[in-house]
């Protein structure tokens, strides 16, 4: 009972779609603006907030950067507290380790705490397609559940409904697959809160198999942490008997005190908040006390992909606290669908090409989603280079073109450009060829730019993406080159 | 010291004027600038969509025409933010350590105008005059890839005659992003939609701002929409005296 962004369309498409969504347009504004200024209000507040970054990327880089030693010395730690640790290279070997366990225990349904991994994986449906249930518990991942939607933000997967469609969905649906919401329901938060929690306990308390990810990983006393804000986390990860985690190899850091600078960094970049409202450790099991079967599947999925790229290596720092997002003027018009993924955003259109290579044309048309204007990076906890690692991914989409027996109109217009660019005199005769258009379009113009200067008329090809929407000042007759030469740089 | 103007390849094809402000501007503070023939573009269009293969030549283009200069000058954050910060790259791929070393001695000495202006020559009040209602939009790449802060402001602050009134959300992006505009031209222009409703909100005469690229794409959109607010380059205003008014 969810979407699928399977046979999404490129970007621009999906983009194009989205644009004419006016509620859409209103919710995402409204939204990101009011998450972005809470983030800078309490961001300001920390004297050394660069200092932090810096600690939080260095704890991230050392444990990526010695990777295969944390992550076996955590099976360790695990294995030795008592949890059963699992390998999965992909999204299938995970879920098929999900479900086999849930299915061991002879039950159909699993609480979710709310988690990117088993978002990235698809595990509701491949649990589905077994017939177990998957109930997310998290409001805002409810909200898609029910509504058969599609996460669209890291944080915030509902962001792009407003409370008067939350409750229509609420009234919809959620007498279908438990208790029914109030028929006095109104679009208050408070009231709409309320009617989760009232839908939600009957399933907490029911469950014997619950399912979370982990925020991070410490290595060297096998503690798997998990960050929310709404305590639904907490029940899931105490009351059931079983508790299967799965966590991205990425997640793990060396030691109990890396977490310092990035429990710190994580709420504030987040929700805005200084300190976050439920932070759940737990290492392995303990007897009478919570899960008494713990299971962590280690994924890589990707991963290992994206460690092996010297630029893009850094991505996987990422600890997900959407800051990108809501500051990305390109995600702010969109909206998180038109990215295609369960990682959607600046962080999304360098991740998803990392992960899963560039071959397919929805993935390669993620690195060119940005107009690097470099607002992610500069609000990045962990300074992930947002910016360059999507040029760098543009240049891997390009690369993987270079065979292509008919090259692209782009690629031969790059080419040409190239070739212009590259000799002073080339350069020359084509601007004396845009100086004459220019003559010819200043003639015929029947537009004229704010200050007098002529604009060309709509041109056709690929020059309609500009004139369809904007005016175009005609080219000059005389190029700054020949001015010069002419007027000896204005001595003469 | 012997200084470079690198007018960039769009003010040399599109905006001769921005060009002659600036040899005008630093003749006027006693700077005489060399235009070197040889130079081109920076390579930022090839670099930003993925064509790092192609932009070797246009960088070793650059670092040739540029050598030996003790300041390359340039009206563009975006393309100093270039020479800067892309040039490594390009130079890294071709394997070429000559042209590594190269980027790496003209890169440092490439300066956006308002920093040469403030930092090199020191100077805030150039004796300019512009009397207009104007407001100004800090380019992405000049205040997030440079950081050139509030040097520009400092530059029209001084300026006599001039109105310059707060841009709303200055610092987000236009949407222009180069071939952004053209590959993403939907999102481009509804980005660049909400620009312009804030700049017209300000009731300014004159757009300013240090990249033409942004400038075309948002006084585009201010034209087509006959806003009544013309576009200038910072180095025009920083250009314009008594004689001009």
């Amino acid at each position: 009972m969810s979407g699928t962004f399977v046979g999404m369309p490129a970007f621009p498409d999906a983009a194009r779609e989205a644009l004419g969504d006016t509620q859409l347009r209103r919710n995402l504004a409204h939204a990101t603006r009011t998450i972005r200024d809470k983030r800078a209000r309490v961001v300001a507040e920390v004297e050394d907030w660069e200092e932090l970054r810096l600690a939080g990327a260095a704890v991230k880089e050392a444990a990526l950067r010695d990777l295969a030693t944390h992550l076996e010395t955590l099976e360790a730690s695990l294995t030795a507290a008592g949890a059963t640790v699992h390998w999965a290279r992909d999204a299938e070997e995970a879920c098929a380790i999900v479900a086999s366990v849930t299915k061991a225990h002879g039950v159909d349904e699993v609480v979710k705490v709310k988690s990117m991994a088993t978002a990235e994986i698809g595990l509701n449906e491949a649990l589905e397609a077994e017939g177990i249930a998957a109930w997310e518990t998290d409001l805002a991942e409810l909200i898609v559940q029910l509504g058969d939607d599609l996460p669209s933000h890291i944080l915030v997967p509902a962001i792009h409904r407003n409370r008067a469609e939350v409750r229509e969905i609420f009234l919809r649906r959620m007498g279908a697959v438990g208790r029914p919401a109030p028929d006095d329901l109104t679009d208050e938060p408070a009231v709409l809160a309320a009617a989760a929690r009232e839908h939600l306990r009957e399933k907490f308390l029911r469950a014997t198999v619950a399912v979370s990810g982990a925020n991070f990983a410490v290595a060297d006393t096998g503690t798997l942490v998990v960050v929310e804000s709404e305590g639904n986390g907490r029940m899931c990860l105490t009351l059931p008997e079983v508790l299967i985690s799965v966590v991205g190899i990425e997640k793990v850091v060396a030691t109990w005190a890396d977490l310092d600078p990035l429990l710190r960094l994580l709420p504030r970049s987040s929700t805005g908040e200084r300190m976050n409202p439920y932070t759940s450790t737990w290492s392995g099991v303990t007897p009478g006390d919570g899960p008494q079967e713990v299971h962590v599947v280690l994924l890589d999925n990707g991963r290992t992909r994206a460690l092996a790229d010297d630029v893009g290596r850094q991505a996987l720092r990422c600890i997900r606290c959407s800051a990108c997002l809501n500051v990305c003027p390109v995600y702010e018009r969109v909206g998180g669908h038109a990215y295609g993924s369960v990682y959607p955003g600046p962080i999304g259109a360098i991740l998803n090409p990392l992960l899963h290579g560039v071959a397919d044309e929805q993935t390669a048309s993620l690195p060119y989603a940005s107009s690097l204007c470099g607002a992610c990076f500069e609000v990045c906890p962990v300074r992930i280079d947002i910016p360059s690692v999507l040029v760098d991914q543009r240049a891997a989409v390009v690369d993987s073109h270079r065979g292509d027996r008919v090259p692209k109109p782009e690629a031969v217009a790059m080419r040409a450009a190239a070739w212009t660019f590259s000799d002073a005199r080339r350069l020359r005769l084509a601007e004396r060829a845009s100086g004459l258009a220019g003559r010819v379009l200043g003639r015929f113009s029947r537009t004229t730019l704010p200050g007098g200067r002529a604009a060309t008329g709509r041109l056709p090809g690929p020059g309609a993406g500009w004139t369809g929407a904007r005016d175009l000042p005609a080219p000059p007759e005389e190029s700054f080159r020949e001015w010069w030469d002419r007027t000896d740089g204005g001595r003469s | 010291m012997r200084v470079a103007l690198q007018v960039t390849c769009v003010n040399d094809a599109m905006f001769p004027e921005t060009g002659k402000a600036v040899v005008r501007l630093l003749r006027r503070l006693g700077v005489e600038v060399d235009f070197p023939q040889a130079q081109t573009c920076c390579g930022q269009p090839m670099v930003n969509t993925g064509y790092v293969d192609e932009a070797v030549p246009v960088v070793r283009t650059f670092v040739d025409a540029f050598a030996g200069y003790d300041a390359v000058v340039t009206p563009s954050g975006s393309c100093a933010g270039s020479a800067r910060h892309q040039h490594s790259i390009v130079a890294e791929r071709s394997g070429d350590p000559a042209l590594v070393a190269a980027v790496a001695e003209t890169g440092p000495r490439t300066y956006e105008l308002s920093e040469f202006l403030v930092d090199v020559l020191g100077v805030t009040d150039v004796g300019a005059y512009f009397p207009h209602r104007v407001t100004y939009h800090p380019t992405c790449h000049s205040l997030r890839m440079l950081g050139v802060g509030d040097r520009p402001r400092r530059l029209l602050e001084a300026v006599r005659g001039i109105e310059l009134v707060e841009l709303p959300h200055a610092s987000e992006c236009c949407g222009f992003g180069g071939t952004f505009a053209l590959k993403n031209a939907d999102t481009s222009v509804a980005m660049g939609a909400d620009k312009a409703r804030h700049v017209r909100d300000t009731g300014a005469e004159v757009l300013v701002a240090g990249d033409n690229s942004c400038l075309m794409h948002v006084g585009g959109l201010l034209s087509r929409q006959r806003a009544g607010v013309r576009v200038a380059h910072l180095a025009e205003v920083l250009a314009s005296t008594e004689d001009d008014a």
